[in-house]
């Protein structure tokens, strides 16, 4: 289990790396945290010609907090994010989440950015961007564009992200006030990939719903949000229609059977998280927004 | 055949237990085989090359990461820690590694390097956990061999010696 | 006086080394050596029509390509057949190459040598190979058909079939007030040392000598078959086993092809060639274990006493039987566990698959047997309303009764005798320890809190320590150091740490002097292997008896010496003395100095032994007709048959009453291994036993497609429980001593292991109040069966289907 040859490109600039890109095309890949990358090379599952290092490009290592968002850089590492105090107050969802991805000492190296990249339906921050709004912010060959979370994702491990653009940063969208966020999932072990996973915003007026939207790991094709409000909106904590909440998932979700779960398991799976995650998340007191 | 039929070989340096250490390898070289095979750092074991199992993991910059899923060419700004840099003589344990033996928590020792270096940083952050934060402080490495009962004693006690607290 | 370190917790003498990198597994050896890699089968079942190795050869670094075609001699011959067995009409093995077909995916087809494994693996990417694929056999169900056959010489896919029968089955089954039937089935896990296979070959061509480096569990096993596939005297080959990563049973099937090819390239290149296995070779060209559907029909009384017990199993064994049928053998014996079975049949096919091969998994067939006899256990209590413990004591082979003869052949090919054991005393522990007779107390606290909560029981004996030998040598340096050693290998057990503590009470050393070294075999050429729990039985009593001769001899010198009574003389510390006179002594080096008679001194102390040093007998020669030169001793400790351990564990689990999310609250855990060497070394052997028990019940299995493509070949898929989904083993210890060794000791190193998916399911089944038939079992395959057993309840809201 050893990789294929490459050319190891270091660039040390955004626009180096974009050039490199664009000289390489289908035969490139980036390699940032690297988490999920290598093991594929290593398994010679993929043997990309040419990777693109952008560990040693200047300026994406930051996690920057705005009164909107919260902009993660695309050489931040989960485990940087999961410490950042900063990016936990402005927005809990990310921290909530990160811990959920793999072990530790996967998270010490693979990047929040990368994870977004990769599109995997079973990633836990994927599911994150869509829930909160963000915008993934690209580098291409004619410079720089914006693209919603919502218009990124176009299939498992399929993005619009052309070949030769890079993701330099991810914009997670800040909550309103008042708004409790919770994420939990449920995987065979811990730190695999989860079964089913949800992530939850309920924006909360006094002791009633205003607004809620949710969205999952492993049990849609790509992130998306299912929108709770029309449920709950006007319902007060302590008597919201879990039953039909999780009957809402289970129309939403659309999972697939594989040698650890059945689609059916992961569908009622989903949806019984989710009706613990608005319980836990509308009775716990732990503000989810600031 | 698109590949070249003699690789280009980089010199790569690294920082390693505190000393800058050189070899030459291609950039497809895995820091786990770097270490081993390269620097004869055999103390980083390789136990699946695809990041789950947890043997290779060393500290980078103080936390650790599987060496499996990283490139020697890409770890050369970092300080890399092994087992060997956390203690490479027999007659002096670390407080870790001491508590390994006196609580048993080893049995073929091939884990035993993963398990040193994490508990080792875990402990920088966590000075004094409870059992079960000890357990899932552990719970991204494998272990074949101890069902880890033993293991979760020893980062307790691993604590206790680095607090200075006797038996 | 010495401190006694039998029986004490001893700190492992292994440990410091292990700790600090300091260890040395195969792969940390051979710096330089040229690296092997594998182009394998991705075909469950193939003819090969050609090879294409051009590409291959265009790339730097490749310094040698073989296919069957290029091996010669021996090498190019199949397999060794290990174990023979009349039963086993039909045994069949691979080449070291496959020749012409394919039978697994994973089947070594190409060898490549390259200057390391990197290039190794460029070159195997560039072989093309080209099948012609055949009908793949996959599970016990399409073998047992017969519609296709794995070789078409072997009718039915039937490896072997074996019936053995005590009493008259039928005539007690006609006559028992009631009958069961269960259908059962248990799937396939592995071993998964956490360090794979490896092999390293240092080829002399000076001396024409080979010294082998295998990640084994046999050193000798490896040495003999591979000086015979190679033409070469076993004087001119020595197999070193270094630090083992984990064994588990696999590593004790040999010669695997690479122990052949490794060294059989080496001698080829004139150069050092190692092979390392990786992962993904292990999961799909090692071994794996467990496959087995059971149909078990029980009569019995209407206390639940068995009358009759008649079983048939069906035993996948992958597309090879290298290592013959001990795996179902065993089934078919320890299924009995502690009790009286009253008549009993069992009958069963060994059937080939075109899978990974099967050979022995911690517990080699135990776990199977266990499952089997404890589902009858519970299905009998179930049917009579009786509490399950109950049901079980009232089968209990009594203390009194014991040495106890079950009537059949165990695998050793000696009678299944129970030397020991006291089952109702064990039970009544593991009653205590896991408070059986508050459980239901437990249970409606649980049930008012909305918690679902079971309670399971499994019982097994194990026969360990099985023969033919072991052999122990010892000897003392004039420096004081003793040096032990013993032919079987160790892969984490503690040996050179038990050992020690063996030798150091039986010779009167500090534990400090004594040295251990096992599974070399310029150390000892004589040995068995590390299976069966055997470890400390056979190698524990050897070095005791060989630390016996050498004491002896140790006191005959020193009565010489200080012209006592040898019957006077006590050795402690390393000083022989007068007994009650302290003054009078001999430190036991200078006893090693004076047994060694020389011409050259090589240091002061030597020169007490030098030809002008002393008196001596002018009529008598320097050495003794009788006697050797030299402080050491050698003994080998051979049994007339195996010791028995048992032992009795019980497993609280909690299940999710939406989700069917299974938790284990509390595992508990009664063992008797007869007398403990080290219970520091014991307990972690049940820990990590159970951990194995755990992960082969609810996580851990080997999931093939109908084409025999093996879906889960990674650590990401092949669910190793991680400490989070361990329980902490609560364990209580019997000694109950085995008469049959000087020791008192039976073996305890696959315990842990056997019982554990019956426990789970016996604890699942009470907590859902449905019946568990097939193990492992996944929360997804636990809400399938609600959902089977009663459409409704929890999941109504799933509505109409």
């Amino acid at each position: 289990m050893k990789p294929a040859p490459f050319v190891h490109h270091a660039p040390r600039t955004v626009d180096e790396a974009v050039s490199v890109l664009g000289e390489v095309g289908h035969d490139g890949k980036v390699l940032a945290g690297g988490q999920s990358l290598i093991p594929v090379l290593n398994m010679r599952l993929a043997s990309p010609g040419h990777l693109v290092d952008i560990n040693g490009v200047a300026g994406l290592g930051a996690v920057d907090i705005t009164p909107e968002h919260v902009r993660v850089g695309a050489l931040v590492r989960h485990a940087g994010l999961e410490r950042h105090g900063g990016a936990a107050a402005a927005l809990p969802l990310l921290r909530q989440a990160v811990r959920n991805v793999a072990h530790p000492a996967i998270r010490t190296r693979g990047t929040t950015v990368g994870s977004i990249a990769h599109a995997d339906p079973a990633g836990e921050m994927p599911s994150v961007a869509v829930l909160t709004g963000a915008t993934v912010e690209v580098v291409g060959p004619s410079g720089p564009r914006e693209i919603p979370a919502a218009d990124f994702f176009t299939g498992p491990l399929e993005t619009t992200l052309a070949p030769d653009e890079l993701v330099v940063a991810v914009r997670f969208g800040r909550l309103p006030a008042g708004t409790r966020t919770w994420f939990t999932e449920s995987a065979r072990r811990s730190g695999d990939y989860a079964l089913a996973g949800v992530a939850l915003v309920v924006t909360l007026d006094g002791d009633a719903v205003a607004a809620a939207r949710a969205s999952f790991v492993s049990v849609t094709p790509v992130p998306d949000v299912l929108d709770l409000t029309d449920l709950l909106a006007g319902r007060t904590v302590g008597d919201l229609p879990l039953d039909a909440v999780a009957e809402a998932v289970r129309a939403h979700v659309d999972p697939e059977s594989d040698i650890h779960a059945s689609a059916d398991y992961r569908r009622m799976l989903a949806a019984e998280l989710t009706r613990r995650a608005l319980a836990a998340c509308t009775t716990d007191h732990t503000e989810g927004a600031a | 055949m698109s590949e070249p039929a003699t690789e280009q070989m980089l010199d790569i340096t690294l920082r390693v237990n505190g000393v800058h250490r050189t070899a030459a390898a291609p950039a497809r070289r895995l820091l786990s085989d770097f270490l081993r095979h390269d620097l004869g750092l055999t103390g980083t074991h390789v136990g699946c090359e695809h990041g789950v199992c947890g043997a290779c993991t060393v500290l980078v910059d103080g936390e650790p990461a599987r060496a499996c899923l990283m490139f020697a060419v890409t770890a050369q700004p970092h300080d890399i820690t092994t087992v060997e840099g956390i203690g490479n003589d027999p007659d002096a344990l670390s407080p870790v590694q001491q508590a390994f033996t006196q609580c048993h928590a080893l049995q073929c020792g091939f884990c035993t390097p993963g398990f040193v270096t994490t508990i080792s940083a875990y402990l920088e952050d966590h000075p004094d956990p409870t059992p079960e934060e000890a357990r899932e402080a552990i719970s991204g490495n494998l272990c074949r061999c101890t069902g880890y009962q033993n293991i979760v004693k020893a980062v307790v006690r691993a604590a206790e010696i680095r607090r200075g607290e006797a038996t | 006086m010495s401190t006694r370190q039998f029986g004490e917790r001893v700190q492992r003498r292994e440990d410091p080394r292990l700790l600090t990198g300091n260890g040395r597994y195969v792969d940390d050896l051979g710096r330089g050596a040229l690296h092997a890699a594998f182009v394998r089968s991705p075909h469950a079942h193939a003819r090969i029509t050609d090879i294409d190795i051009a590409d291959a050869w265009e790339l730097a670094g490749v310094e040698a390509i073989y296919t069957w075609e290029d091996l010669d001699g021996r090498v190019a011959d199949p397999l060794p057949v290990l174990i023979p067995h009349p039963a086993m009409t039909h045994a069949r093995t691979g080449h070291c190459l496959a020749k012409d077909a394919v039978n697994h995916v994973g089947e070594a087809v190409v060898m490549v040598v390259a200057r390391d494994r990197y290039v190794a693996e460029d070159a195997c990417a560039r072989i093309t190979v080209t099948y012609e694929s055949l009908p793949a056999v996959v599970g016990v169900d399409r073998a047992r058909e017969g519609a296709h056959l794995v070789h078409d010489d072997v009718p039915g896919n039937v490896a072997a079939n074996l019936r053995q029968e005590v009493g008259d089955v039928d005539a007690a089954l006609a006559a028992a007030p009631n009958t069961l039937t269960l259908e059962l089935a248990i799937e396939r896990s592995a071993c998964m040392p956490m360090e794979g296979k490896g092999v390293y070959a240092r080829w002399d061509a000076d001396e024409g000598s080979l010294r082998l480096f295998s990640s084994t569990q046999t050193s000798t096993g490896v040495r003999a078959a591979v000086a015979a596939k190679l033409g070469m005297p076993l004087a001119k080959v020595e197999v070193v086993t270094p630090d083992v990563g984990g064994g588990f049973g696999v590593k004790i099937v040999h010669p695997w092809p690479e122990e052949v090819l490794v060294p059989w390239a080496a001698r080829a290149l004139g150069r050092d060639v190692k092979w390392t296995e990786d992962r993904r070779e292990h999961f799909v060209s090692s071994a794996h274990e467990r496959g087995q559907l059971q149909e078990v029909t029980v009569g019995f009384d209407d206390d639940g006493r068995l009358l009759a017990l008649d079983v048939r199993f069906w035993h996948d064994n992958g597309a090879y039987t290298p290592y013959g049928i001990i795996v179902p053998i065993i089934t078919a014996t320890q299924l009995l566990g502690p009790y009286k079975p009253g008549a009993y049949r069992v009958e069963f096919w060994s059937l080939y698959t075109n899978t990974v091969i099967v050979t022995p998994y911690r517990g080699a067939g135990r776990p199977q047997g266990c499952y089997a006899m404890e589902r009858t256990m519970d299905a009998i209590a179930a049917h009579l309303g009786l509490d399950r413990a109950e049901v079980r004591s009232r089968n209990f082979i009594q203390p009194d009764e014991m040495p106890y003869d079950q009537g059949l052949m165990f695998q050793d090919g000696r009678p299944l005798k129970y030397d020991s054991g006291d089952f109702p005393a064990s039970l009544a522990k593991l009653k205590d320890l896991v408070g059986w007779d508050d459980f239901a107390a437990y249970r409606a606290q649980a049930e008012r809190e909305g918690r679902r909560v079971g309670l399971g029981i499994g019982c097994y004996v194990e026969g360990t320590g099985v023969g033919p030998y072991e052999g122990g040598h010892v000897q003392v340096e004039t420096s004081g150091r003793v040096n032990v050693a013993t032919g079987l290998t160790t892969q984490g057990q503690g040996h050179q740490t038990i050992l020690a503590q063996i030798v150091a009470d039986e010779l009167g050393v500090p534990i400090e002097d004594v040295h251990v070294t096992t599974g070399d075999t310029r150390r000892m050429a004589y040995a068995v292997g590390t299976f069966a729990s055997r470890g400390a039985v056979m190698s524990g009593n050897a070095v005791a008896l060989a630390s016996r001769v050498v004491r002896a001899k140790a006191l005959r010198i020193a009565a010489e010496a200080l012209e006592v009574s040898a019957d006077d003389l006590e050795i402690s510390d390393g000083v022989i003395s007068v007994k009650g006179a302290p003054g009078t002594s001999i430190d036991l080096k200078t006893v090693a100095v004076l047994s060694n008679p020389l011409r050259y001194a090589f240091d002061t102390s030597a020169q007490a032994a030098t030809q002008f040093a002393g008196t001596f007998d002018p009529d008598k020669p320097p050495v003794a007709d009788d006697d050797e030169p030299g402080l050491e001793g050698q003994d080998f400790y051979s049994p007339t048959q195996a010791t028995f351990a048992n032992g009795m564990h019980a497993a609280i689990v909690e299940t999710d009453p939406v989700t069917a999310e299974i938790r284990i609250l509390r595992y508990c855990v009664v063992h008797d291994c007869g007398v403990m060497v080290n219970p520091l070394i014991v307990e972690g052997q049940v820990h990590g036993g159970v951990a194995q028990g755990v992960g082969g019940a609810l996580y851990e299995r080997m999931v093939y497609d109908e084409g025999g493509q093996l879906l889960n070949a990674s650590f990401m898929d092949f669910l190793i429980p991680y400490a989070s989904e361990v329980p902490t083993v609560e364990t209580d210890h019997l000694e109950t001593p085995s008469p049959l060794n000087p020791l008192g000791i039976k073996g305890a190193g696959e315990a842990g292991t056997i019982p554990v998916s019956a426990v789970i399911a016996s604890a699942i089944e009470d907590a859902e109040g449905l019946t568990i038939r097939s193990m492992p079992i996944s929360p997804a395959e636990l809400w399938e069966l609600r959902r089977q057993h009663s459409p409704d309840p929890v999941t109504a809201q799933e509505g109409p289907r």
